[in-house]
């Protein structure tokens, strides 16, 4: 009846996993009885759950992505802990089945349920309103998009709860993930959940290709899209290319889990250097899915904050292109140790370098965009110059593992580890702070705290190199990765400054939550009224803060590179806004709640094949289907937003910005 | 009050910087002179040298890069008012072709070393010496290794005995997982993979004692997957050798099926005999195995001790 799922998946025996399972239910009732209380069930249902509006969608990835850091960055810290005090005589705290899980987690987690919708997140509220049009090609799609990746979140977290998490590393590497090793659920758990939250980032990668190709203002052409629509068009084609390899890689390790075939396997012919080289032709664009859009938010901030435009846009977009191509040409860096013989890897070391030349290109023309600016300095360029400088080294660390004899020496080591969250907390995690302080007031319309921010900035800033220079070192010495005990005393002190690092970013984290309460208590005195609080350059600051659901009352015609920009200083030098466009009705995609119930149908499907739970899984699928097909036949699509409304709230705006226009003008 | 106080901050920073500055030092001293820092071998002396070439390169590049973004920024904040502000300047195809050149032109000499060095440095490749090559022949099990030594007939576990300034060819395998063999200061590492067999050549030419170990995570009982490395005289290599031969433990099928239960943190022992052909048997599967899936947290030896314990 229940397939393999018994009393003994609950983790009575094993107090962490108990106790934090109690605290997040309790805390996810205190939450649910909070919303009961405020009465506000029916609002987060029209407005956010069941909303087809892409500014809502990308709040939502958001929050999802702000959560699942906080549980990543728990693994990160009991990792740190862990390694700590589990040094010569000592085992520490975790026994091996339970680290195990820990890293595997924080990786899983980091990567698919932190940085993907986070930056999904900003393509969704960002790229539209860049675009100057009111939503995404498909907003339906988009909204089950997200639930699927909630889907996918859903499940990870029910590991903690019922049963196990994969002890094999975020790649899941066969044959230790194939049954005759890990007989358990974890990696059954690490599968199902990234093949749903798998389906949900190809869906959303089809509609923003289509949205970019096909939905433009008039006059936007290509060569006049913002650079962050660039990346994010670059991501999506990578997203669209790598992540079926990575279904079907996942499906073929399931097959062998599941009905026992022999693609992965030690015997019967199996191979797992085909995994290995499958995982990786999705795992290094997958890097570039997640640092191409963080190129885009920086060019945005560094052209914003310096009064200038971005230097050298058109080598700009070129450069993200040629990382887009190249991307797909290197992923046997990745095991320059399997043997492949001199040639094989020096090519992909050749190759692998070669994107550092964009790259360098990229950094090179932030400079100059700020050479002749005057550089503004808030919370996102302290985050643009901090990376800047970071970035830097982790791509010096990275063109070294590029070189097969030098990766020979360091590869799976601490020191790759510290490469890795270079580029990733540096080049990523930084650009989404930056991104998140830059366009919070566009989403909420008050802007966030810039002492705290810059405390955060600090606590990211200090902590990320403290926690991961040891690493470095560390790595020079021989320490490998993934050790659940430290057989060497000498290792303690970096081990210990790796500590306090992590808990400095920790520090940082609660700084985040304190400072987005601090600001919405104090949000009256910090209201964003013109719309354009930072003096922006592209369209999304032509509109209020919040933007109206449909985000322009007429889509704007584009002249130039900067199509919002052009037109301020015209409006600035003649004192006058263009002249009032004739307004028409709106018609705008209706809310719909086939995304929450499909991926409640997914989930429960999904629950159900971890489980071997065959009857629900069936039931599961069943309902899945259901939904869509009761969605086909629906007879209505779109409500109309009657044109007095529309002109209504123009008429306002234009009004607001004739008062603050002086006030703009004099913001540089 | 105030002026003593004046004069004393200054001094407390001088003293916290100096502080700083010797911990730092100290920490960068005990720092290079280990692990793959310290290569007691041809192949990782060569590997550091292409480490620290290639990142003095790069240093070359980055550092002036560094400097001139925060003097840029700096330079160009709002409030200077000596800066000149020319919001227009968006494109120079002068700066364009140097911030092209500037990385490609790196590239193409670190892409020049990698290739050079990919080629010297192959792991299958035999090392240049006028000294016959030791053979051994290496097997990762869970979660230990086993050395075999086939023209001494004798085999190791979790100790690898060789002759300084002799050069050794492995042949490498598991028996379980996927492993990596490495020896930080010897040089390069190299997968271990069930089925399948790689070569690896490596020397050591100090004597001594070192760590090894797997650098491929393989399951729970990974972490103590660690091995020691001696590296002996050859006088001395050939006495052990005929002692380990005196071992009455013969590594034979059985024998092999009991070693290949999951276990961690062995002790290091010895076989005085070794089945032909197991290495082949080995890689062909066709081994004996009493295999264990890992579903039990690993078994430890009883009279195993935790290292450093």
């Amino acid at each position: 009846m229940f397939g393999r799922l018994t009393w003994d998946a609950v983790p009575f025996n094993q107090p962490i996993p108990l106790i934090t399972s109690l605290v997040v239910i309790l805390a996810l009732g205190a939450v649910a009885i909070w919303v009961t209380r405020i009465r506000a069930w029916p609002y987060l249902w029209h407005e956010y759950i069941t909303s087809t509006d892409h500014k809502r969608i990308g709040i939502m990835y958001i929050v999802l992505a702000l959560v699942m850091l906080v549980r990543g960055f728990s693994d990160a810290i009991m990792m740190r802990a862990q390694q700590s005090l589990a040094i010569g005589a000592s085992q520490g705290y975790l026994p091996p089945e339970h680290y195990d899980q820990i890293f595997s987690a924080h990786g899983t987690i980091m990567i698919f349920f932190v940085a993907m919708p986070f930056v999904i997140g900003f393509m969704n509220f960002v790229v539209p309103l860049q675009l100057g049009v009111r939503d995404v090609a498909f907003p339906t799609m988009n909204n089950v998009s997200f639930w699927l990746t909630a889907s996918g979140v859903l499940l990870v977290n029910l590991s903690l709860f019922l049963g196990e998490f994969a002890r094999t590393g975020w790649l899941g590497f066969p044959p230790l993930s194939e049954k005759a090793f890990s007989p358990g659920v974890g990696v059954d758990y690490y599968l199902v959940a990234l093949q749903i939250s798998g389906v949900g980032t190809v869906l959303t990668a089809v509609n923003f290709v289509t949205t970019i190709l096909k939905t433009r203002a008039p006059g936007m052409s290509y060569l006049r899209m913002p650079v962050f629509c660039w990346t994010s068009l670059a991501s999506n084609l990578l997203i669209l290319a790598a992540f079926p390899v990575l279904t079907v890689t996942l499906a073929l390790l399931m097959l062998d889990r599941y009905l026992g075939f022999h693609f992965f396997t030690n015997d019967g012919g199996g191979n797992s250097m085909l995994y290995m080289n499958l995982i990786w032709i999705w795992g290094h664009p997958e890097v570039y899915i997640l640092i191409l859009p963080a190129f885009g938010i920086y060019s945005e901030v560094v052209s914003t904050f310096s009064g200038k435009p971005l230097f050298g846009y058109r080598s700009m977009v070129f450069a993200t292109l040629a990382i887009c191509v190249l991307s797909f040409t290197v992923w046997l860096h990745h095991f320059f140790t399997m043997g492949a013989g001199a040639d094989v890897n020096a090519v992909f070391g050749i190759a692998s370098m070669l994107i550092g030349i964009p790259t360098g290109v990229k950094i090179y023309n932030w400079l100059f965009t700020m050479y002749g600016g005057r550089v503004r300095f808030n919370v996102p360029m302290y985050y643009a110059v901090g990376f800047m400088l970071t970035f830097v080294v982790g791509g010096l660390t990275g063109v070294l593992l590029a070189i097969p004899p030098v990766d020979f020496i360091v590869h799976n080591s601490l020191f790759l580890v510290a490469h890795f969250h270079q580029v990733i907390i540096g080049g990523v995690v930084f650009a989404l702070m930056a991104g998140y302080t830059y366009w919070f007031p566009k989403a909420f319309g008050f802007t966030l705290d810039e002492r705290l921010g810059k405390a955060v900035f600090w606590c990211w800033f200090i902590g990320f190199h403290l926690a991961f220079m040891p690493l470095y070192v560390l790595g020079f010495w021989g320490a490998t990765r993934r050790m659940q005990h430290i057989p060497d005393p000498t290792w303690a002190p970096w081990l210990n400054i790796a500590f306090v690092g992590a808990a400095i970013i920790g520090l940082g984290i609660v700084l985040t939550v304190v400072q987005l309460l601090y600001s919405i208590r104090t949000r009256d005195r910090r209201r964003d009224i013109t719309g354009d609080p930072w003096d922006g350059r592209t369209l999304e600051w032509l509109t209020l803060s919040p933007p109206p659901h449909y985000n322009f009352a007429v889509l704007p015609d584009v002249h130039g590179e900067e199509a919002y920009w052009t037109r301020k200083q015209t409006a600035i030098k003649e004192e006058r806004l263009i002249d009032e466009p004739n307004y028409q009705p709106i018609e705008m995609p209706l809310n719909t709640p086939v995304g929450i119930i499909c991926a409640f149908f997914a989930s429960v499907c999904g629950f159900a094949v971890i489980w071997y739970i065959w009857w629900l899984a069936i039931l599961g699928l069943i309902g899945a289907f259901a939904i869509f097909v009761w969605y086909a036949w629906r007879d209505e699509h779109e409500h109309i937003i009657p044109v007095e409304e529309v002109r209504a709230n123009a008429r306002e705006r234009r009004r607001i910005r004739m008062e603050h226009l002086h006030e703009l003008s004099q913001s540089v | 009050m105030g002026p003593p106080e004046l004069n004393q901050v200054p001094s407390r920073y001088e003293t916290a910087l100096r502080a700083t500055g010797a911990l730092a030092l100290l920490l960068f001293a005990t720092g290079c002179n280990r692990g793959v820092l310290n290569p007691i071998g041809p192949v990782a002396a060569q590997e550091k040298q292409i480490l620290i070439n290639s990142t003095a390169i790069m240093l070359a590049i980055i550092i002036p890069t560094m400097i001139a973004t925060v003097a840029v920024a700096w330079w160009f904040r709002r409030s200077n008012s000596k800066a000149s502000y020319r919001p227009d300047w968006e494109y120079s195809g002068a700066i364009e072709m140097v911030v092209w050149a500037i990385p490609a032109l790196t590239i193409m000499l670190l892409g020049g070393i990698a290739w050079i060095g990919s080629h010297d440095l192959e792991p299958s490749k035999p090392l240049a010496s006028k000294v016959a090559p030791l053979k051994v022949d290496v097997v990762s099990l869970d979660w230990k290794w086993l050395f075999i030594y086939p023209d001494q007939g004798v085999a190791t576990v979790n100790q690898l005995v060789v002759p300084a300034g002799t050069p050794v060819s492995f042949r490498l395998t598991s028996a379980t997982v996927w492993n990596s063999f490495f020896v930080p200061q010897m040089g390069t590492m190299i997968y271990t993979m069930p089925r399948m067999t790689t070569r690896l050549n490596l020397q050591a030419d100090r004597p001594g004692t070192y760590n090894g170990l797997s650098s491929h995570f393989s399951g729970d009982g990974f972490p103590g997957m660690q091995f020691e490395v001696q590296a002996l005289p050859p006088a001395q290599f050939a006495t052990w050798a005929q002692g380990a031969h005196g071992q009455r433990t013969a590594l034979d099928g059985r024998g092999f099926a009991e070693l290949s239960k999951p276990s961690s943190y062995v002790r290091p022992m010895t076989y005085g005999a070794v089945a032909p052909g197991l290495f082949d048997a080995i890689v062909a599967g066709r081994a004996p195995q009493l295999h264990q899936p890992q579903a039990a947290p690993p078994a430890r030896q009883a009279s195993a001790v935790p290292p450093g314990g």
